[in-house]
């Protein structure tokens, strides 16, 4: 069943078109990564689905609820967490959740007992009467996955959870969210635009100027560009290479005195070639692809190089809409 | 329509906020009090208001005006910051409706310039002014109704302003003209013709003239009836929540 459905839909701020034409469906209980570069169009799609902004063209509903006939019915089922810190520092890490409880109408005599776990799922137990301008970084995402989850929404949003922490940080946080659907019963919808952090999605969808470019379990995008690569360095290259042709079939190249062949089911496939031409093997490498080279063979461009300057013209066209249109 | 829990915390937000900052409520207490001294002392060698008082009582009511104008809209500009710093998108995406953000963010505005109204009339004693006991109340009802006029006439101006750069503005173009064109300083009726059309539709001026019949029961130096000075508070309250409410829809 699908909880997020989106049809045809397109944002456009003046001459630019930040999301075109977009469609896509996640399911209930799975996480859903919505990548691409800086300025792709997934703050934007983000905002609409979360009733910030309304869509030029184009359907999207949440839980059977449109989200602009509908806004009220599909903020409940939503939690977010932005891509800037929206908490109020000059308040304690628990005055934030118990905000955030009031203004979703959560029962006065569960409130406390939400809170209380939402803050040691999130490890912020003991902090919670720390004022949050104390707080790193960190903590203050933490506290934010900690205070989208307590009306208990059925989407929690990420929009770039990691974003400027730590490697560290970005480890124990991704531990935690990848917890949530299965402790607390809530659809992820995450973009990001760390390619290796996707790995964790059930599915993702990639979106690149506005478009979505491609769509799939990470393994079925990892495998359009063809499978997993052996290296496999032997002392006796040419015997072991005409071999490995010969028994399964598959075309070996050379390159630095190295054998490499290309194949579905590397892992698998290791033990297969050992047991061919075992005594003859030096060393074993498996390289598997990513989400990058997804990216890389379907624009062409590695997802680091475009960051940046298209982020600034994105930034700057929604400024400019919004000072002609306030 | 209005979500009382939502009302309710935004309320208790900014309250708790402004218990924090001791240094915030020193220093809105201290503003009243050097104008009435500074100002009210030296000006009271040059002019006499006559009607029995001296310039320093008739700017009295003027000053109460003038603390409830600028702690009502400091309260509602701190939108502007809310803004800046991210925490109001997480109000505009909860289940609640413009209108309860904005009625909580004119309450809160309201409570905290009527706790500062209180805190002065406290002071009056020792300062040598006298006030008749049924003044107190009096007084405190019509500067909750002037806060709650002058917080929701904050908030739509907050919602034209996207950062901090835009306060000097506010400051330079609304709020001290606001003040000089209220009666506050001297009587309305006194001004030059434009600058008395000006005042009128000053919501402030009509504050500061119910503030006048609260404090001088007996004395007679307002300028409007009781009547109209509410009237005017009431209506432009109602109106200016509305634009709020509309000004502050997605865009």
């Amino acid at each position: 069943m699908p909880i997020i459905k989106v049809e045809n839909l397109s944002k456009t701020f003046d001459a630019l078109t930040a999301v075109d034409n977009v469609s896509f469906e996640v399911d209930e209980g799975t996480i859903f990564g919505f990548l691409g570069p800086n300025g792709a169009g997934k703050t934007t799609t983000i905002n609409i689905l979360c009733t910030l902004l309304s869509p030029t063209s184009g359907k999207a509903s949440i839980a059977g609820h449109d989200c602009v006939k509908e806004p009220s019915e599909v903020r409940k089922a939503i939690g977010i967490v932005f891509q800037d810190t929206t908490l109020d520092k000059d308040l304690t890490a628990y005055e934030n959740l118990m905000l955030h409880a009031y203004l979703y109408d959560v029962k006065r005599n569960e409130m406390k007992s939400r809170i209380d776990d939402a803050l040691y799922f999130v490890g912020l137990y003991e902090r919670r009467d720390d004022l949050v301008k104390k707080f790193s970084g960190g903590m203050k995402r933490r506290l934010e996955v900690a205070r989208g989850i307590i009306h208990r929404p059925r989407v929690l949003f990420l929009d770039e959870p990691t974003l400027g922490l730590d490697p560290q940080t970005r480890a124990n946080l991704w531990e935690f969210i990848v917890g949530l659907p299965k402790k607390h019963n809530v659809t992820i919808f995450m973009t990001t635009h760390y390619m290796e952090e996707a790995e964790v999605c059930d599915s993702i969808a990639i979106i690149d100027k506005g478009k979505i470019i491609a769509s799939g379990t990470p393994e079925e995008l990892k495998k359009t560009i063809g499978g997993d690569v052996i290296y496999i360095r032997t002392s006796d290259n040419e015997k072991a290479r005409s071999e490995i042709e010969k028994l399964f079939g598959l075309e070996v190249s050379e390159k630095d005195n190295e054998l490499f062949l290309t194949t579905l089911k590397g892992d698998a496939c290791i033990p297969e070639i050992i047991k061919a031409i075992g005594e003859k093997v030096l060393s074993v490498r498996l390289q598997r692809p990513t989400l990058n080279d997804v990216f890389l063979k379907m624009t062409g461009k590695q997802i680091r190089e475009i960051n940046g300057s298209s982020d600034d013209t994105i930034r700057e066209a929604v400024r400019a809409y919004r000072r002609r249109h306030s | 329509m209005i979500e009382v829990n939502a009302v309710y915390v935004l309320i208790a937000r900014d309250l708790k906020k402004f218990v924090r900052e001791k240094g915030r409520l020193v220093s809105t207490l201290a503003r009243p009090l050097i104008w009435l001294f500074l100002v009210g002392g030296g000006m009271s060698r040059l002019v006499s208001p006559g009607m029995g008082m001296s310039y320093i009582q008739f700017i009295f009511p003027g000053i109460l005006g003038m603390t409830i104008l600028f702690s009502s809209i400091f309260s509602s500009i701190s939108i502007i910051w809310d803004k800046e710093f991210g925490l109001m998108k997480e109000i505009l995406v909860a289940p609640v409706s413009r209108f309860s953000i904005v009625i909580g963010k004119a309450l809160s505005g309201t409570i905290i310039s009527v706790i500062q109204t209180a805190v002065i009339l406290l002071l009056l004693p020792f300062l040598g002014i006298k006030l008749s006991f049924l003044s107190v109340p009096y007084t405190l009802g019509v500067a909750f109704l002037l806060a709650f006029c002058i917080s929701s006439l904050g908030i739509i101006i907050a919602t034209f302003f996207e950062n901090l750069e835009s306060f000097s503005s506010i400051m330079n173009f609304i709020v001290m003209p606001m003040f000089f064109l209220s009666g506050a300083m001297y009587p309305v009726q006194k001004l030059p013709e434009i600058l008395r059309h000006l005042a009128k539709i000053n919501p402030l001026t009509f504050g500061v003239d119910a503030l006048k019949h609260a404090i001088f029961r007996e004395n007679h130096v307002y300028d409007f009836p009781l009547f109209t000075d509410l009237g005017v508070l009431i209506i432009s309250s109602i109106v200016f929540v509305v634009i709020a409410g509309f000004s502050f829809e997605r865009k």
